[in-house]
């Protein structure tokens, strides 16, 4: 049972996206969208949290990271950019959604 | 596949409206199916036809108003949320006595088992909110 987590809110802001890790297990995804994309950025205070969720695969919703300025460059390695069909797939893909709102 | 969608932030104070129509529209395009909107909390001031946002800025209302239309949504917002925050249709209006109703096209009053309906024949729940 894979489970895809979705996160929109700023790692900075609320801790959903560290709940999240702690909860997704090997094999799931995880979505960043909205202010959640925050969390895909590299070097940051949440960047270690991220990188060291072993068999755990990111993704970040392209629209939202580039209303915030963030581009490919300061992307954190192994964050997937998706648009909304891919957010759609993700969400098919996936046995579970499971929204940490 | 077959999607739920619940939405539980209003127009223009949050981006979770934005999110849920523009996944909603992506879900469309692919092929699959939304059995179901439903619109909770602040969310059921997506209902009102009484906004007038400026003419260059997006249409919030309208536009789920005219994708309902166009794929057949069923579009429901909860009534208990909707008495507190002032949407109102024909039947709320008689029911506890108001003098106007303002709930915008394509969309329908109704309770909370409609989102439990919707988590039960759907097969992903998506949520959008704060």
């Amino acid at each position: 049972m894979s489970t895809l987590h979705t996160v929109n809110k700023s790692p900075f802001e609320k801790n959903s996206l560290a709940d999240c890790l702690g909860y997704a297990k090997e094999g799931s995804a995880v979505l960043m969208y909205e202010d959640g994309v925050y969390g895909a950025m590299k070097g940051n205070a949440v960047a270690e949290k991220v990188a060291a969720a072993s068999g755990v695969k990111f993704y970040a919703l392209g629209s939202d990271l580039k209303a915030r300025g963030i581009s490919q460059e300061k992307l954190a390695e192994g964050i997937e950019v998706v648009d909304y069909a891919g957010f759609v797939k993700l969400a098919v893909e996936n046995d579970k959604v499971s929204a940490w709102v | 596949m077959k999607f739920a969608i619940q939405v539980n932030e209003g127009p223009y104070q949050h981006q979770a409206t934005d999110s849920a129509y523009h996944f909603a529209k992506a879900a469309l395009d692919a092929g699959h199916e939304i059995m179901r909107v439903f619109f909770y909390h602040d969310g059921v001031n997506n209902g009102t036809n009484l906004t007038t946002p400026p003419q260059d800025d997006r249409n919030i209302v309208n536009r789920w108003s005219e994708l309902a239309k166009e794929h057949d949504l069923d579009m429901v917002v909860c009534v208990a949320a909707a008495q507190r925050r002032g949407i109102v249709d024909e039947g709320e209006m008689q029911r506890n006595g108001k003098d106007a109703q303002n709930i915008a096209d394509g969309f329908r009053i109704s309770g909370l088992g409609q989102l439990i309906e919707a988590g039960i024949q759907s097969e992903r729940l998506m949520v959008f909110g704060d």
